[in-house]
């Protein structure tokens, strides 16, 4: 696991990143912490305080049931990290696992490309809101469709890596060792590829966070009350009129969680780049 | 050249051929029998049997697959459960809106992109170049429709300066159209114009650090014409690729936008189908997407060709 290692091994990965890294680090304190600080409840109704714009009293203002948009945010930032998190999670070890077999077995090699070139002639969201259509709008079920929309891309990076190393002088010194298969897997193409499955793996949490809110914003995802931030933008889109401020923070932090993920993504394949230099 | 260009169709048909196999899996992947959704969970055993009969669901499924591909093969992709009539006839008629919004899209995204990209390259490492990343990188985060939502708030209420929603055909009052265009097509344009314009910018810093590039400066030739004849012609390729790209996804992207700006297009049915649980319209509409797909490949293929003679002798 030598690679790993260095893979962790504090470095820097650029300002940028570095700056995205302390941005979704005090996100997730935000949405994990807050309720601690802010305690009302985000489900709780509040007929005499309708719509109020921020102000002390409510920080980013009320919806048109007397919701707190704060708590709410919060409350529905904690669901949709959650579904990232797991999205991203159970991605990358189902994509490994279908790209080591490819990589590792000929004649399945071809089968399993061909599959995942029908799943990416359909853009995610298209086929996640599709997948959603058999399924009951539930969290556990949007985690699914959006395990099943990525993990063949994963799946390609995890096999051509695979590919790659296998013709390595190193791995041919190994297999003359008498070294197994699996051993080979486990030693040099899993730490080879893992940069590559890290560097996959944020951008899978962006792209995840994006398409939980698109899902829920089509009326497709987690069902409300629970709030999540793309059903929170669903509910307030019809009061753009009168409460512009009920869509713009659900908005935004799913903009920033996105764009922090994003960034980090790109720090962590620069770091990782030979091209670029130490 | 033709064989080269006959191969790639062949292997995109297969990919479409491949998606009907994803589009008839995925609605076996439903809970129960398409009847217990449609007809609901305590309809009489006779009604259950007579819809089964109906939709050839009492018959193996290899038949029942072979049986609906042959009838999507004729373009007869079945009937909508919910609106009573053909689902090749619901498409087609929402198609010019999903159509009209994606091309005038891609067409924001690609003038945006590009010349975002050309500045940036051009003013490799400077506060523009900076500047271009960082607008890049919000398009490639920002949800679209929020964005449209904050676009309608900005220019719609807050400065009613353009019509928040709907649809008017183009050939009829093309004015009109344009201002009801703008602002949906630009939601959805930004977010694609981020990745061409680094591909843009990555593509062309290669390409002004090319010897073609100083011969021509050397030569006097003006400025604008180096970058825009001799650097940015040898840039096009990885441009190309990338906007083919964000073509494809642009129409996937139309969905989330008709919602916002209540559009009447494809999105809408289908978003409309999901939850009405109308499986031939989905159906329908995934293969729909997919032929897209494939028809942009082909034509970014040919493009190539066009773009760069040298590609006609590598592929092989």
């Amino acid at each position: 696991m030598a690679v790993a290692a260095g893979a962790l091994r504090w470095r820097g990965l650029g300002s940028a990143a570095n700056l995205a890294l302390v941005g979704i680090a005090l996100l997730i304190g935000f949405i994990v912490v807050g309720p601690h600080v802010y305690s009302p409840s985000p489900t709780l109704v509040s007929a005499g305080a309708r719509l109020q714009p921020p102000s002390w009293e409510h920080p980013l203002g009320t919806d048109q049931l007397g919701r707190e948009v704060l708590a709410r945010v919060m409350a529905g930032g904690r669901q949709s990290l959650r579904v990232a998190g797991l999205t991203m999670a159970l991605t990358v070890i189902a994509g490994s696992l279908l790209g080591l077999l490819a990589g590792a077995v000929r004649p399945l090699d071809n089968v399993l490309m061909r599959i995942s070139d029908a799943f990416l002639a359909l853009p995610a969201v298209i086929l996640a809101i599709a997948l959603m259509a058999v399924r009951e709008p539930s969290e556990g079920n949007v985690v699914l469709a959006l395990v099943v929309v990525y993990t063949p891309r994963v799946a390609r990076v995890v096999r051509g890596k695979a590919l790659l190393i296998r013709e390595m002088p190193y791995v041919e010194a190994a297999h003359a060792l008498g070294a197994r298969l699996t051993r080979v897997v486990r030693r040099h193409i899993l730490p080879n590829a893992t940069p590559e499955l890290i560097v996959q793996g944020t951008f899978i949490f962006g792209y995840a966070i994006l398409d939980e809110a698109t899902l829920s914003f089509l009326g497709v995802g987690p069902p409300p009350p629970a709030p999540s931030w793309g059903n929170m933008l669903a509910e307030a889109r019809y009061l753009i009129r009168d409460a512009f401020w009920i869509s713009f923070f659900p908005g935004l932090l799913i903009g920033l969680a996105v764009l922090g993920a994003n960034i980090l993504g790109d720090g962590i394949r620069d770091r990782f780049d030979p091209r670029k230099g130490e | 050249m033709t064989r080269v260009l006959a191969t790639r169709i062949a292997s995109l048909v297969f990919v479409l051929w491949l998606v009907t196999i994803i589009a008839f899996v995925l609605i076996r992947l439903a809970p129960g029998d398409p009847s217990a959704v449609m007809l609901g969970s305590d309809a009489a055993p006779a009604a259950v049997a007579e819809f089964r009969a109906r939709y050839g669901l009492d018959r193996p499924i290899v038949v029942q697959y072979l049986a609906w591909l042959g009838h999507v093969v004729r373009g007869d992709l079945g009937h909508s459960i919910y609106l009573g009539r053909p689902v090749a006839t619901a498409i087609l008629e929402r198609l010019p809106v999903s159509l009209t919004l994606t091309l005038s899209a891609f067409v924001i995204a690609i003038v945006l992109g590009v010349t975002l990209g050309l500045m940036a390259a051009y003013w490799h490492d400077t506060w523009i170049d900076r500047s271009v990343s960082a607008v890049a990188a919000l398009g490639l985060s920002l949800p679209s429709f929020w964005l449209g939502i904050c676009l309608i708030y900005l220019l719609a209420v807050r400065w009613p300066l353009l019509p928040s929603g709907g649809f008017v055909e183009p050939w009829r009052d093309p004015l009109s159209a344009l201002r009801h265009l703008l602002l949906p097509a630009f939601a959805l344009g930004y977010l694609q114009s981020g990745l061409i314009a680094r591909m843009t910018r990555a593509s062309m810093l290669d390409a002004l650090r090319g010897d073609f590039v100083r011969t021509a400066r050397s030569k006097g030739v003006g400025e604008l014409y180096v970058v825009v004849k001799h650097a940015f012609r040898n840039a096009l390729i990885p441009v190309l690729t990338v906007s083919g790209i964000a073509l494809a996804v642009l129409f996937g992207g139309a969905v989330v936008i008709e919602t916002v700006f209540t559009l009447p297009g494809v999105g809408r049915l289908l978003v409309n189908a999901v939850v009405r649980r109308d499986y031939p319209v989905v159906q329908g509409t995934l293969l729909l997407v997919a032929a897209w797909y494939v028809v942009v490949n082909i034509a970014v293929d040919v493009l190539y060709t066009v773009s760069d003679p040298r590609v006609r002798l590598r592929a092989s």
